[in-house]
């Protein structure tokens, strides 16, 4: 294992971030105050408590995913699609690293800036309500593991991009849809009985009621199941990002 | 001296189906520089891709002080350091980080005195702080440079560095290549400046198509293949070449001040004493004569206009 090289991966897109740390901070605290403004206290007041959790507090968990998710994405995507673009990349290729080192170093940096946000995000969140954790720990680790497993999401995107349009293209049409309809802002139970079982299907459902069961003890699946769904999304992404380097698909000519 | 480089019928063919390399051979030896000479498109920069482990080969074999390229990569790649013909640096980063973090990325520990010296060496140190973007193109090249030297490697791959580059800052380039051999570091170096290869390389190898056609010591190559020109300046200017001299092949200048005679450097008998004795005997009185060897830049166009025609 080439330690250093994963250290200087990491190292060197954790100063990008550093350079913009201010935005990096404050555009998070900005959108989550704002959602407190129009779901806690404009809307929320007249929406009932779900399940004996307020509504402002309700959303808590799912905000903190829906940024964290498109953190995720967006860190790793550009993290790798950015020394392609530039045409550094060849210097990973020359390098005496493999690809778990270089997956490691790129996405365990954008999965640390997600996770600073997420953070900032409770922090936030923590001001406007007043919020309980019921399981801390798991509440980390559905924390961490979707920050990791998005942030490989990310890398794939970030390889497979050609341009910075498809950059923003999944993230567009694929993943904001997932998370708003996996019930981020309700609880699927809220849905009529059909749309309850087509939610099924969407894998960013099992995320949400996960990290929201750490919260409050609630959930809209077995946390099992919670579980299991990511660490199988945290699986198949690792697996297409080795048959990548293996392939070497779009990454040498 | 033993060879650090050895490769062993090397062949890529692209996806489409070109074949930039033809099953090349070569073997270069520890501290020499060999430049790699070939028209644009003859298979120097895929060569290099493939032995620095940027483009996988197709066949055929490659180790670097006898590691191979594919299967102990981590250990010949840890020794080869590449300067790639563009210009590719993250434009926001800062020249020192970059220099670390290409240390880091070969497995070297940090070590700020060495990529100081480095640094210094390149006339980079009081750059140190500044952005990639901020410097010129000729820094940029050095930084490139730099970042390839950053982890002490032993093989140095040069890809066209003087490609887009200022009389003034080849001359640069060409001094760091000197130092660098001086320090023991073994040097390709890719061009197509004849000049470049020529001042600089111990040995040239010809590339074209992707094979080598001929790999040689620069200064046999010269003299094997060189022919001298022979010029000499008059004191009368003639109209025409005079007929008690037509035996030889000679070119008069347009103002008719020169005669130039062309003869090969290897032949049995140049001719040259026949020829003075020969002017004296016309009654043509010298001003002042020089030879001159023609140009790695004639030798080598006749051999890829040799290669063309077969």
């Amino acid at each position: 294992m080439n330690l250093r090289a994963i250290q200087a991966i990491y190292v060197n897109e954790m100063s990008r971030f550093f350079r913009t740390i201010l935005q990096s901070f404050v555009s998070p605290v900005i959108s989550t105050s704002l959602y407190f403004v129009v779901f806690g206290a404009a809307i929320g007041s007249r929406i009932q408590e779900v399940e004996g959790v307020t509504y402002a507090a309700f959303i808590v968990p799912g905000l903190v995913m829906l940024s964290v998710i498109m953190q995720s994405i967006s860190n790793a995507s550009f993290g790798i699609y950015f020394p392609k673009f530039v045409g550094t990349f060849f210097e990973l290729l020359s390098a005496p690293v493999n690809f778990l080192e270089i997956v490691i170093g790129f996405v365990g940096a954008a999965a640390t800036k997600a996770l600073f946000i997420g953070a900032v995000i409770l922090g936030t969140a923590a001001v406007f309500v007043d919020l309980q954790i019921q399981h801390p720990f798991a509440m980390v680790a559905f924390l961490v593991l979707t920050c990791l497993a998005f942030s490989l999401m990310g890398f794939i995107i970030g390889i497979w991009a050609k341009n910075f349009e498809q950059l923003q293209l999944v993230p567009l049409l694929i993943v904001t849809p997932l998370v708003f309809l996996g019930g981020s802002f309700y609880s699927t139970t809220m849905l009529p009985e059909f749309w309850q079982k087509v939610t099924l299907f969407n894998p960013v459902l099992y995320l949400i009621s996960g990290f929201r069961w750490a919260f409050f003890g609630i959930a809209d699946v077995p946390v099992g199941w919670s579980l299991l769904a990511i660490a199988a999304f945290f699986g198949i992404c690792l697996l297409i990002v080795a048959r990548i380097f293996q392939t070497g698909w779009r990454l040498r000519d | 001296m033993s060879a650090i480089l050895q490769i062993r019928d090397l062949r890529k063919v692209y996806d489409g189906g070109f074949e930039a390399l033809k099953g090349v051979t070569l073997d270069i030896e520890e501290g020499e520089i060999l430049a790699l000479l070939g028209p644009n498109g003859a298979g120097k920069t895929t060569l290099i891709s493939t032995l620095c482990g940027i483009t996988e080969p197709t066949s055929g074999s490659a180790t670097v002080a006898g590691f191979d390229i594919k299967t102990q990569y981590r250990q010949a790649r840890e020794l080869i350091g590449l300067v790639p013909q563009e210009i590719n640096l993250e434009p926001f980063s800062y020249v020192g980080a970059n220099l670390h973090f290409s240390r880091g990325l070969f497995g070297k520990p940090r070590d700020d005195a060495k990529v100081e010296d480095v640094l210094r060496k390149l006339a980079l140190w009081d750059k140190r702080a500044n952005r990639v973007r901020e410097l010129s193109g000729g820094m940029k090249r050095r930084v490139l440079i730099g970042k390839a030297l950053a982890h002490e490697p032993r093989v140095l791959f040069l890809d066209e560095p003087t490609a887009g580059v200022d009389v003034a800052l080849r001359k640069e380039m060409w001094d760091v290549v000197a130092d660098l051999k001086a320090a023991g570091v073994t040097i390709i170096l890719t061009t197509h400046y004849i000049e470049e290869a020529e001042a600089m390389a111990d040995r040239v190898a010809v590339i074209r198509g992707g094979e080598i056609l001929m790999v040689e010591k620069t200064a046999d190559l010269m003299s094997r293949l060189g022919r001298k020109e022979l010029t000499v300046e008059l004191r009368e200017p003639l109209t025409e070449v005079p007929a008690a001299l037509s035996d030889y092949d000679l070119q008069l200048s347009a103002d008719g001040t020169a005669l130039t005679y062309s003869y090969d450097t290897q032949a049995e008998r140049t001719g040259i004493a026949g020829l003075m004795r020969a002017f004296t005997d016309a009654g043509i009185v010298l001003k002042d004569l020089h030879t001159s060897q023609s140009s790695l830049e004639d030798i080598f166009v006749d051999l890829v206009e040799e290669g063309a025609d077969t």
